[in-house]
Formats: structure tokens, C-alpha cells, sequence
């Protein structure tokens, strides 16, 4: 009986680390899908764009730690430190928006993603020649503690990231099921070309799209500094594109599905990794997404439309 | 505008015979006196490579001796070769014009290609830059079969490339090396350059059979999905090569033999150049545009679209596979690194750079790119702020590329100029 209810814990401990990884993907990518279904436009910037949240929230915990270290405790600078952070972050995201997508309304959509492929090699190449390439770490916001529960360990930070990103995604579903600007974006995703007869203006929801979506982005970068502290300019490329493919795989402009295919992503990863040698997991993950979508191109929850209307 | 309308006009009595002389005249000059004399004499420490390009960037007060080195070695003496011999040129290429267009345009290419070798062989850099910006011209068409004429969206261009690289390396190196991995040559080594087409043409191969796993499942629908099939197929290809530790893994593979010297490159170049010309003017070009100017309506006028479409994206890997062969055997050294998302955003950038739909706009896309990226290798990471930039400002204001849905008239291009002063006089 022994041995099962060890298998019984290693399998438990595997699906925490996999919900601790499938978090960071399932907030990203829910910015592309966003976009995504607004626009219809691929935001090929958005994974740099969670680069650059990382770096402005390595800047505020920094500053923060340093000003407030022990004035107030620690879940305030916490706090602080995301709201913060969101709030700057957001303003990058409209910036992609209003310098890379809105000139481009009316050209043909390969050359939107052009554009923000080109503006995240510029943020890579900004943040290189700020901080040159040296690593920085993220500084921890909070004691680590380590906690057993019967044969699986659990940290707080760990508990936390799970449940920050449970807690966003939430709000992020209130959001935009109960507000006003909430409706408005399900109505552009709806039929991009009646709403602004509506008077709802695209050059409003567009930009907030993007805000929200790096502003996500930004929080998941802080929780990924917290997981994983070691700051690189490439990290957006390395886990952003893999959140692009999670989104396309929840089905395209499907909040849920996004969430949905990150933790699928996060669980294929750690459980291949588990079985396999760990540098086989991006081929076996692409593989599984290829193959299904192969069989359902919709992706989970995705509508099938027409892109000829955009086109 | 006045100076450029004047020197419009000057200059409109050359023809392109003319150009190539000026061009031979200048390449000459700097083949013979450009290290001894000339550089000596303004300064520098050797022959500009990129017209001084790089050596003004490195060190800002060489700019004077760089620009008079231009001036006195390219500009000054195309210019007044080309003006002066527009006599004698300008019949020559009357006489050109009454043979058939192909053997004119053979003509000319070889002139070109004679003046390209000769600036090339003068430094060994210059050299690599040549050849790898033809292969990315390779390239570059081959994405635009995919991304211009047919209207998706691919970016497993990288993969294929892969593909190709990965098996005419295979073949060389088992077939006509003696090699640590592979064993001892099988063929002997000096029927290498000779059946090196084979190796390379199984390398496309090789890709076209991949882009079937790409094809089959996207071309089911429309829309964005082959981006994103496409986008996990080059995922998978670098990641499989990546864990393959026969071909050596991530560590890359090296010691091919040098089989592509420039004129080889070049001619592959031309080869690509002209068959994707006639493709894309062929039936099945002609439905290829129109299933992107409207999928519904071409299929109810008898064009089978999914057909059409699978054979172009076979096509087009077929010549990125060719690309990355040479692309092998010009570095003689190639890891999966190479063919990533960095490769991705290099070949989208001289594809919508260019132009699509558009050969001469994907050639113009690919050498600005290449040329300018050398060009800039001074200012390091600047570089990277400064081509997309570049590249943004042209999808702002021409959203298609520099050169889009148009080609050159190569008939024009290469007639005598003497006859439109005729017409003007009275």
C-alpha cells in the first residue's frame, strides 16, 4: 500500500507544480486572446510586453523594499507593488496599440503583426541597452515559507501565485461580463464592423484591450520574478509565443479557453517532464497542440467565424 | 526635386549596358588602385568593404576619407563612364534588343554576375555577404509565393529552412567527407560539387515532404490557422533537432564542405528566380490569386483551392529547403538555434520589406535587409532599434512593402535609349 500513496503524492505534487506553471501561461495568453477578439489582430508584442511589466515591477519592488521595508508589512508592498505595476504596465500596452496597431486600421493584418513583432525586438533591445546583459534578480516580496502536508510540499509563494492568478481571472471574467466597457468589448468581438456604428468607439476598446492585457501580463510577470527570479530581456520570447499558441488552442478570442489551454500547457509540460527527458517538452507540447489542432482547428471555445470580413 | 528631374534626364540616355560599364570602370579602379593609392592616400587603414559604410560608423573621423573614397572610386566614375559611353553602348544594346529577350537577358546576367564576382573576390567579407544575401533572396521568394501571392500567413519558413540544412548536411558529410560521425566518404570527394544539385534539390525535398504536416491539417479551412500550425512546426522542428544528438543536438553541426562558391549561389539564385517567376504567371499561379482574392468564387470557376494551395506551400518549402542547403554549406556550420524565432523575424521583415506579391520587391526586401544589417554591425544593438523602426515606418505608410504587385518590365529595363531621344526631336 506504501508505494501507491507515495505515487498517489509525487502525481499531487506534479499538479501543483503544473498549476504553478499553467498560471503564468493561462494570464498571458488571455492578452492575446483579448486582443485577439476585439481586433482580430495577433498582438505579437504581448509576450515582450510581459517582459517589460517584469522589468517595471522589478523597479517598484525594488524602490518599494527599499523605502518601506519594515514601516509597513509586507503584504502592503506586496500590494502596492502590483497595483502599481499594473497601472504603469497598462500604459505600455496602449502605447503598442496606439504607435503599432492603430496606423495600421485599415491595412491588411499581416502587417499589424509585422509591426508588433518589430516593436518587440525594439522593448528586447531597449531593455538590453538600459540594463545591459547582465542577469538582475527579482527581489522577494515575501518570506518563503515551506509548508508539509502530508507527502507534498507546498510554499507559499507557490500557494500564492495560484491563487493571485485564480483571483485575476475572476475579476477579469466580472469584468468584462458585468461592466459597461466589459459589454462593449464582447460586442467588438461580436461584429467588429456594426458596434462602432453603435457609437462605441474602436479607438477607446482597442487601447483598453491592450491595457488590460498588459497589465495582466504584468502581475504574471511579478508572480513569475517571485517563482523564478532571474530577469532576462528574452524571457517574454520563451514563454510568450508559447502562450500565443496556448491562446489559438483555447479557441480564438475565448477568455476561457485562453486560461483553459495555459494550465493545459503548464500540466503537458511538467507531467512530459516527469516521463521524459525535460529537453523533449517543448516538441512533445507542440506535438499535442498540433495534433489537436489538427482535429478541432476551432481550438476548445472558439466560434467559427468568418476572417474574411478582416481580411 | 529640381536636381533629381535634371539628373533623371541627363541620365536617361544610358542603358543598363552603360550602367554595367560605368560599374566595371569603378570596380576596376578599386581593384587596382583601391588598396595602394587610393585608401593610402585619403587615410585609410584598408579598402571601405560596404562603401565605407562600416568604418564611418566606427569611427567618425574617417567619414571625410570614407565619402571622397565613394566619390572618387564609385560615383565619380560610373557616372562619367556611363554618360560618356552611351555611344557605342547605346547601339550595342540595339544590337541586343534584335535577339530574342532570354539570350539579351542571358547576356546581361552574365556581365553582372563577371562585375558582382569581381567586387566580391577583392575582400573575403565581402564575399559572405554576397552569398548570404542570395540566399536570402532564396528565401525571401519563396515566403513571398506563400505570404504574397497566396495570402496566409506562414512563419514555419525557419522550419523548412531547417529541413533542408539539416539533410544536404547529412548527405555531404556521408557521402563525400571522411567525418568523425557519418564514417568515411562513401562516393569519392571530388564528384562532390558535381553531384552537390542532387544533395541539395534532396534537402527541398526533404522540406516540401515536412510542409505536408503543416498543409494537410491548415488547408482544411481559412483563416489564421496555418499561422499557428505553422508557428508549432517550427517549434517541433528545432525542438527535434535539438534532442537528436546524432546530428549533433543543440550543439550544431559543422564541417561541410565548402560546395558553394558564389558562382554556384548565384546561379541556384537566378534558377529560383526564374522558376518562381514562371510559376507564379503560370494557371496554377493565376488560381493561386485568385483563391486569396476570394476563395468561394474561385472554387465555383473550377479552381480546386485546396489543391492549389497545398502546392503552392509545397513549393515555396521546397525553395526555403534549397536556401538552407546553401545556407549549410556557405557557413560550413549550423545549429538548430539558427532556424528559430530570430530567423522568423528576419525573413518576415525582408518579405513585407520588399513587397508582396512582387519578385523584384522580395530581391529588394532581401538585399536592403541584408545590406543594411551588415551596414549597421558597428552600432551593435542599436541596429536592432534601427531596422524596426525602418520596417515599421514602411508598414505605416505602405502597408503592402516598398515594391507591391508590380514587376519590372525586363524588356524595358534592358532596351537602348537612344531611340525616346529620337521621338522627342522633331
Amino acid at each position: 500500500m506504501e508505494p501507491l500513496i507515495e505515487y498517489f503524492y509525487y502525481i499531487l505534487q506534479n499538479i501543483i507544480n503544473a498549476l504553478q506553471r499553467g498560471s503564468f501561461y493561462a494570464v498571458i495568453s488571455i492578452g492575446y486572446s483579448m486582443v485577439y477578439g476585439v481586433l482580430m489582430l495577433f498582438n505579437f508584442a504581448h509576450g515582450d510586453i510581459f517582459m517589460v511589466g517584469t522589468y517595471i515591477g522589478f523597479g517598484i519592488a525594488t524602490v518599494f523594499l527599499a523605502i518601506f521595508s519594515g514601516l509597513v508589512p509586507p503584504p502592503v508592498i506586496f500590494l502596492a507593488t502590483v497595483v502599481v505595476t499594473m497601472f504603469l504596465a497598462s500604459w505600455i500596452g496602449v502605447f503598442v496599440e496606439v504607435a503599432g496597431y492603430r496606423p495600421l486600421r485599415q491595412a491588411p493584418r499581416a502587417s499589424a503583426a509585422i509591426t508588433g513583432l518589430m516593436i518587440g525586438i525594439i522593448f528586447e533591445t531597449t531593455i538590453l541597452i538600459m540594463l545591459g546583459a547582465k542577469r538582475l534578480s527579482f527581489p522577494p516580496l515575501m518570506e518563503t515559507v515551506n509548508y508539509h502536508v502530508g507527502g507534498i510540499y507546498i510554499t507559499n509563494v507557490k500557494a500564492m501565485i495560484i491563487i493571485i492568478s485564480l483571483l485575476l481571472m475572476l475579476a477579469l471574467h466580472a469584468f468584462i461580463q458585468k461592466t459597461k466597457w466589459g459589454m462593449a468589448m464582447r460586442a467588438m468581438s461580436y461584429d467588429f464592423l456594426a458596434v462602432p456604428l453603435m457609437g462605441v468607439s474602436i479607438n477607446i476598446i482597442a487601447p483598453l484591450t491592450f491595457a488590460v492585457g498588459a497589465g495582466l501580463a504584468s502581475v504574471a510577470g511579478i508572480l513569475y520574478g517571485q517563482a523564478y527570479p532571474i530577469l532576462d530581456p528574452y524571457m517574454g520570447v520563451l514563454l510568450g509565443w508559447k502562450a500565443f499558441v496556448a491562446a489559438i488552442l483555447g479557441g480564438r478570442g475565448s477568455i476561457k479557453g485562453a486560461a483553459l489551454a495555459g494550465y493545459l500547457l503548464g500540466f503537458i509540460e511538467i507531467f512530459v517532464a516527469t516521463v521524459f527527458p525535460s529537453t523533449l517538452r517543448d516538441f512533445i507540447a507542440y506535438s499535442i497542440i498540433l495534433i489537436i489542432l489538427s482535429f478541432r482547428p476551432r481550438g476548445f471555445f472558439g466560434m467559427e467565424h468568418s476572417t474574411k470580413l478582416r481580411l | 526635386m529640381g536636381i533629381a528631374k535634371k539628373f533623371r534626364q541627363i541620365f536617361s540616355t544610358v542603358p543598363m549596358l552603360g550602367w554595367f560599364l560605368g560599374i566595371l570602370t569603378a570596380v576596376l579602379i578599386e581593384y587596382y588602385w583601391g588598396y595602394d593609392y587610393i585608401s593610402y592616400y585619403l587615410g585609410l587603414p584598408k579598402i571601405p568593404v560596404l562603401f565605407g559604410a562600416l568604418i564611418m560608423l566606427k569611427e567618425p573621423m574617417m567619414i571625410p576619407g570614407a565619402l571622397a573614397y565613394d566619390l572618387v572610386v564609385y560615383v565619380i566614375p560610373v557616372l562619367l563612364v556611363a554618360k560618356l559611353s552611351s555611344v557605342f553602348t547605346n547601339p550595342g544594346a540595339a544590337v541586343l534588343e534584335k535577339l530574342p529577350l532570354w539570350l539579351s537577358a542571358v547576356i546581361h546576367l552574365v556581365c553582372f554576375y563577371a562585375i558582382l564576382h569581381l567586387w566580391a573576390g577583392i575582400n573575403d567579407y565581402r564575399v559572405l555577404v554576397v552569398k548570404l544575401t542570395l540566399v536570402s533572396i532564396i528565401l525571401t521568394v519563396s515566403v513571398n509565393v506563400i505570404n504574397g501571392y497566396q495570402g496566409e500567413f506562414s512563419c514555419s519558413h525557419p522550419g523548412f529552412m531547417a529541413l533542408g540544412a539539416y539533410v544536404s548536411s547529412i548527405l555531404t558529410l556521408m557521402l563525400f567527407t571522411n567525418d568523425k560521425i557519418f564514417g568515411t566518404a562513401l562516393l569519392p570527394p571530388a564528384l562532390g560539387p558535381y553531384l552537390f544539385p542532387v544533395v541539395l534539390v534532396a534537402g527541398g525535398a526533404a522540406a516540401a515532404i515536412g510542409s505536408l504536416a503543416v498543409a494537410i491539417p491548415s488547408f482544411r479551412t481559412r483563416g489564421d490557422y496555418l499561422a499557428i500550425i505553422s508557428l508549432a512546426f517550427m517549434f517541433i522542428v528545432k525542438s527535434a533537432i535539438e534532442n537528436l544528438n546524432i546530428i549533433g543536438g543543440a550543439r550544431g553541426m559543422g564541417g561541410q564542405p565548402d560546395f558553394a562558391p558564389l558562382p554556384v549561389i548565384f546561379f541556384w539564385t537566378l534558377l529560383c528566380i526564374w522558376v518562381i517567376h514562371n510559376f507564379v504567371n503560370s494557371i496554377l499561379g493565376k488560381a493561386l490569386n485568385t483563391v486569396r482574392d476570394d476563395e468561394a468564387a474561385a472554387e465555383s470557376m473550377t479552381v480546386k483551392t485546396r489543391k492549389t494551395k497545398m502546392t503552392a506551400f509545397m513549393f515555396g518549402a521546397f525553395w526555403a529547403g534549397i536556401a538552407g542547403g546553401l545556407f549549410a554549406h556557405v557557413l560550413t556550420y549550423i545549429n538548430p538555434g539558427m532556424f528559430s524565432i530570430n530567423r522568423l523575424a528576419e525573413i518576415l521583415a525582408m518579405v513585407y520589406f520588399g513587397g508582396l506579391n512582387s519578385i523584384v520587391g522580395s530581391i529588394v526586401g532581401a538585399v536592403s535587409i541584408n545590406v543594411l544589417g551588415e551596414a549597421l554591425r558597428p552600432l551593435e544593438l542599436f541596429k536592432w532599434i534601427i531596422i524596426p523602426l525602418i520596417l515599421i515606418f514602411v508598414m505605416i505608410f505602405r502597408p503592402y512593402g516598398l515594391i507591391s504587385f508590380t514587376e519590372i518590365n525586363a524588356k524595358k529595363l534592358l532596351e537602348a535609349k537612344h531611340k525616346r531621344q529620337q521621338g522627342v526631336s522633331p
